[in-house]
């Protein structure tokens, strides 16, 4: 029997900065059309994962694998082509920009027209389209032509998923999407993310729990830059490791 | 609102450009036809600031030795031209293909460093130049200038005469298509990227764009350009210098692109316009004193017109319209 391919994979990820270890022998798989959460303490490495899955860092030893095929020597902006992109946990979006604008930057770069120069961007209609139909998807269709850095935090969020949708990813990892969103609006950017075709590989980092619970099949828990165990929301809940590291005894770094 | 409308709006041709571009032609002609060799140094310097635009304002690149490009450009039509060869078109054609080329080359390294290092970069650049072009002075004719160009009539109909009739219809004409075309590549889906990279380049790569490839593409551009701008120089004045190349008129170049507002591309001409005529104006009342007014402007600038002088004006235009 062959195995099925994981949409994204790492195996043995080692990463060190001076004697601080922030990943320890890091094997995650990630099948297709997974909603994995991955929780720990604060400073338990898990955007650094997400830097070395994204190729933001480069790992001391281990390995990348997306969709089967090795990535781990590839630059940033090569694994995004491949269908690999990533949320930021800080707004991380252009300022003086339209949501329009970044979006649209988002759909061209896609398309391998973002180089050229000799048509104008309004003659670029299907482009346009589908841009503004993302936005109106995700609720900001009557800003999408004011500056990025008059909107509201919460639409702000909005527009990191918007961004990462518009590079038609396979598999999406979002760093703590909901992070400064009020409660009563971090459960609809939950439904929009829920809410996306199943066949595309979710990899998320929350804190809140009832929101890991509601949306991920499986859990994995990082502490202290290894993996402490991984499982479905039920094994997770009941697991006694992971209620020692939540509840006190160990070190919250 | 219909997002292909807004659009549509931001790169429509608003009446000010249509105004703008007959009074620049006109004005020189028939109520200043003694300053009609300043007004074509003001054109060839409004096409050197938009080349530099392209880069720091719409790109994020700063440069401080921009002028390399400039005189390679100024270099390679004047030695074309006394080597025996004066057709100015060709010429600034040629000079285009060097200092394009010579753009790409460095462009290998600006695209890797950032802040401080890009600084002194291309400042280092600019020295280096300086002192290639002055040690081979055989070929340059180093400290002296570059003798023995002589430019050929324009079209083979049009000479160019000591009242500059001819330069400055030429430089102007030159600056009136690169201008279009540089407005063509800002409002392009290259532009876009171009200023998102300038934005957030951490996002961009995020996105899936090369932003090295982007940025050495617009720098190769820019060079070019400015290698066209330097070319004009050197076929109206019919003479090169060492100081074509210098850290001054890169410094200069930057100041005026400030004064004006980068990244809207009528922001370097109008600074071009403003620092050369007043530079004009004031050298004549007391040379030695010139760049205390000049530094005086530039920190008003800085302080309350942080977009420059364009941006100040369209913000006032913005609070008129709310009125």
């Amino acid at each position: 029997m062959i195995a099925p391919v994981n949409a994204l994979e790492t195996g043995h990820l080692n990463k060190a900065f001076g004697k601080l270890v922030v990943a320890d022998d890091i094997s995650l798989t990630l099948p297709q059309g997974a909603r994995h959460a991955l929780i720990g303490p604060n400073g338990a490495g898990k955007t650094t994962l997400i830097n070395l899955m994204t190729g933001v860092l480069p790992p001391d030893s281990g390995h990348v694998r997306l969709d089967g095929k090795e990535i781990t020597g590839l630059e940033s902006d090569v694994r995004v082509k491949r269908g690999l992109v990533r949320t930021f946990q800080i707004n991380t979006l252009f300022p003086k920009l339209t949501p329009l604008e970044s979006v649209l930057m988002a759909v061209l770069e896609r398309e391998g027209i973002s180089g050229q120069w000799i048509a104008p961007l309004a003659a670029r209609r299907d482009a346009i389209d589908e841009a503004f139909g993302l936005l109106t998807q995700l609720g900001l269709g009557d800003d999408a032509t004011r500056p990025t850095h008059d909107l509201a935090y919460g639409q702000q969020r909005l527009l990191e998923i918007a961004l990462a949708l518009a590079t038609k990813p396979k598999v999406l990892l979002l760093d703590e999407p909901a992070a400064g969103v009020p409660k009563s609006e971090s459960a609809a950017l939950f439904e929009a993310i829920a809410a996306l075709q199943a066949d595309i590989s979710v990899l998320f980092i929350e804190h809140d729990m009832n929101l890991v619970f509601t949306f991920a099949s499986r859990i994995t828990v990082l502490v202290q830059g290894r993996i402490l165990t991984e499982g479905s929301p039920d094994e997770i809940a009941h697991d006694p490791q992971v209620r020692e590291v939540y509840l006190g005894g160990a070190d919250h770094g | 609102m219909d997002p292909h409308l807004w659009l549509k709006r931001k790169g429509r041709i608003s009446p000010y450009e249509v105004v703008f571009w007959p009074i620049v032609l006109i004005l020189p002609f028939w109520l200043f036809p003694t300053y009609l060799s300043l007004s074509s140094q003001i054109a060839i310097t409004a096409l050197f600031c938009i080349s530099l635009d392209l880069i720091l304002g719409y790109a994020g690149i700063i440069s401080l030795g921009h002028a390399a490009f400039f005189g390679i450009g100024a270099y390679a039509a004047g030695l074309l031209s006394a080597h025996g060869w004066g057709e100015p078109l060709s010429g600034l054609a040629f000079a285009a293909v060097v200092a394009a080329f010579a753009g790409w080359i460095v462009s290998f390294m600006i695209v890797r460093v950032q802040h401080l290092a890009l600084l002194m970069i291309t400042l280092g650049l600019g020295f280096l130049l300086v002192e290639l072009a002055n040690s081979l002075g055989s070929f340059t004719g180093g400290a002296d200038g570059l003798q023995g160009i002589d430019t050929w009539k324009l079209l083979g109909v049009w000479k160019f005469s000591f009242w500059g009739k001819t330069a400055y219809a030429y430089s102007l004409a030159v600056l009136f298509i690169l201008f279009l075309v540089c407005r063509r590549i800002v409002r392009s889906p290259f532009g876009l990227t171009l200023e998102a990279i300038r934005e957030n380049p951490d996002r961009t790569t995020a996105l899936g764009a090369p932003n090295r490839a982007h940025l050495q593409k617009i720098f190769t551009l820019s060079a070019g350009i400015a290698g066209i701008a330097g070319a004009l120089l050197a076929q109206t004045t019919e003479t090169v210098s060492l100081e074509s190349l210098g850290f001054q008129r890169s410094a200069e170049i930057a100041i005026m692109l400030i004064l004006g507002g980068t990244g809207r591309l009528y922001g370097a001409i109008l600074g071009a316009i403003i620092f050369m005529v007043a530079r004009d104006q004031l050298a004549g009342m007391n040379p030695q004193y010139w760049y205390f007014w000049i530094g005086l402007l530039l920190m008003i600038v800085v302080l309350f017109m942080p977009r420059g002088i364009l941006g100040g004006l369209e913000r006032l235009a913005a609070l008129g319209r709310r009125r």
